[in-house]
């Protein structure tokens, strides 16, 4: 396994998601040399690949008061990881990058105004703006491009070099070619930008199926990487499910413009009782749960209606789904036929994920890690989606540029351990014969283990016993994969590191969930079957170091 | 598996595999200018090579298991 290249940059972003494109532009823009590595190709990576549709913001022509916005986000499905003084910090951030976007071609006013709708409750405000994302990251792509940026598309990250103190660069893994090779970056501040990570359990939609996914599957573990040099992590406890079509697992679930209706056509929730494509149908969001209850006591199954949805109505839709970016499933239903004017289309929960579990950042998204930030859906105590992404990629870019000038590069060097691991089980891997085990193998035996000793509710259980198997069990893969995995080329070979990392990942989430000793939204256990009040304005926080895991109990930042 | 290429219109530019997020494409024009489908099961059908390829040479086939379970609403109001 060759290192093809030492670099050194000011700024290292690693992911070229919405997050990190924000990230990069701002840094730039601030003075910094920055570089992305992207595992793809920062034109279609991540969970906004092909758009979206709704910024969660705070504008001041529309809501008055900020207060307004940070009561109806205290209300609504993103409320369990916030941390008070993110939101805040994020919604005063927002008017100013909308009109950033604006100005650089990703149309924030598709109707001509300003105008919230989706994720709403009749009569009540609406705090997510409806935009036209579809183009937003060739748009950030060619601002970052503009500004300087320079893009290693092709090149996942598989490990931080840092020392529990101190981030000083990355090993990037080159997969333009089939033959894989190494690139060291040195880097004076490093920003994790990674997303979510994905196929951490049985996929619910179709089984077997990993890349069936709502959120970008390629998104896989890398925060495990900031694990690895022991930053601190927030939230992996209480699972996360989103819900969305069945079994087409997609986002969107606000854009879609109906009423949740039983098989007799009683509406299942009490917000809405006929469409209204300015509110949809609140009623998953407050009772998350909902698609997979009425499976399970027999109610089901759920579909959302379009019926009395007006003209009008259904091309506000209509343009809403393109903006969201699910020109795929439009040209799925118009194959199969189906037609939201006379089909009603069946829910479902998905499968847990880590979106908004993760990284513990301040408001200048920095970590517990000098020069190691991170933003977007990798962190834990705030979720936003994109627009969460934008504006704290924004902060982590502006304050990364910062550190920079008064910080000298650590630059690697050629024996440092961490670099000569990562070509070792490289190259080990990819010296084995091709009868090994695959990626596939060990992604789904991880699968397995999740499913099974840390499952999220409803009608799964948690508890100290099953942890602690599970913990055991994860040891064991982790030996096993390290013992018989082949890699064939660069692709398999940058799965099989997302998977050693999704095993991290696993890990961090069964240490984390074990010490959560009540039992709170999706994280039911059978041992603690309260919650407890005492922890509700609190964060659990996980972290390595030389010295093995920690957890400690922090309050929320008012 | 998804997604097929129609190889008479393709050019062989190679942007579907240079942009695709799953990497599913390898494209090797000494050999043929049409990229091959490598990795087809790490599909997420997120429609970005048949949006950015400049021939309109793409389109997704969706596996069975990704079918979307729908009804005619008209089954939802058979009470009035």
């Amino acid at each position: 396994m060759n290192i093809t290249d030492r670099i050194k940059t000011d700024v290292l972003v690693i992911g070229g998601g919405i997050a990190g494109l924000m990230a990069s532009i701002k840094a730039a823009a601030n003075g910094a040399e920055v570089i992305i590595a992207e595992k793809a190709h920062v034109a279609r990576s991540g969970s906004g690949a092909t758009g979206n549709d709704h910024f969660l913001c705070y504008i001041p022509e529309l809501h008055g008061n900020i207060n307004v916005v940070i009561k109806e986000v205290a209300n609504s499905q993103t409320a369990l990881c916030g941390e008070p003084e993110m939101i805040r910090y994020h919604l005063e951030r927002t008017f100013d990058i909308i009109r950033e976007w604006d100005e650089w071609g990703i149309n924030m006013k598709p109707t001509g105004k300003y105008e919230c709708s989706g994720h709403a409750f009749p009569g009540k405000p609406k705090i997510w703006l409806k935009y036209a994302g579809a183009n937003q990251k060739k748009v950030l792509m060619k601002k970052a491009k503009e500004m300087g940026v320079k893009f290693l598309n092709h090149h996942p990250s598989i490990a931080l070099v840092g020392d529990y103190q101190k981030v000083r660069g990355a090993v990037l893994l080159d997969t333009s070619q089939v033959e894989p090779s190494l690139k060291v970056i040195s880097a004076k501040a490093v920003i994790m930008a990674t997303g979510c990570s994905t196929r951490l359990y049985n996929n619910e939609a179709s089984p077997g199926w990993m890349f069936n996914q709502a959120y970008c599957p390629a998104c896989a573990g890398a925060l495990a990487q900031g694990w690895r040099i022991g930053a601190k992590m927030v939230n992996l406890d209480l699972p996360n499910r989103h819900a969305g079509t069945k079994y087409f697992a997609r986002c969107g679930k606000a854009t879609w413009a109906g009423v949740y209706r039983y098989t007799n056509g009683k509406p299942v929730g009490p917000f809405v009782t006929e469409p209204n494509e300015m509110y949809g149908d609140m009623t998953s969001d407050i009772w998350g749960t909902v698609f997979t209850d009425v499976m399970h006591n027999g109610t089901g199954p759920v579909y959302l209606d379009f019926t009395g949805l007006t003209e009008k109505g259904f091309a506000y839709m209509h343009k809403g789904l393109i903006s969201e970016g699910l020109t795929a499933q439009l040209d799925y239903m118009e194959k199969y036929g189906i037609d939201p004017q006379k089909d009603a289309i069946e829910f479902q929960q998905y499968e847990p994920h880590l979106f908004s579990r993760g990284f513990d950042i301040k408001t200048d998204g920095s970590t517990s890690i000098k020069g190691l930030y991170a933003a977007g859906d990798t962190i834990g105590n705030f979720r936003g989606g994109i627009s969460g992404a934008a504006i704290f990629g924004a902060s982590c870019g502006e304050h990364a540029a910062e550190w920079v000038k008064n910080h000298a590069c650590d630059e690697i060097e050629v024996d440092n351990s961490t670099v000569e691991k990562c070509r070792s089980l490289c190259s080990d891997f990819m010296s084995r014969s091709n009868d090994g085990a695959s990626w596939n193998e060990a992604n789904l035996a991880l699968q397995q283990i999740m499913s099974n000793y840390a499952p999220a509710a409803p009608n799964h259980v948690r508890s100290e016993t099953l942890f602690n198997a599970g913990i055991k069990y994860l040891a064991d893969l982790r030996k096993n994969v390290l013992a018989e995995l082949s890699t064939p080329c660069s692709h398999t070979l940058m799965r099989a590191m997302e998977t050693l990392d999704l095993i991290d990942v696993g890990e961090i989430v069964m240490h984390a969930a074990r010490e959560r000793k009540e039992s709170r939204a999706l994280h039911q256990r059978a041992d603690y079957t309260f919650t407890n009040p005492l922890l509700t304005g609190k964060f659990l926080q996980i972290w390595r170091n030389d010295r093995g895991i920690h957890t400690e109990w922090r309050d929320k930042r008012a | 598996m998804p997604p097929v290429i129609d190889k008479e219109k393709c050019i062989g530019c190679g942007t579907c595999a240079e942009i695709c997020p799953m990497q599913v494409f390898r494209h090797f024009p000494d050999q043929d200018k049409v990229p091959e489908i490598t990795f087809g099961a790490e599909c997420w059908h997120c429609n970005s090579c048949v949006l950015d390829c400049p021939k309109e040479a793409i389109s997704l086939r969706f596996p069975l298991p990704f079918m979307m379970l729908h009804v005619n609403s008209s089954t939802l109001h058979k009470n009035g």
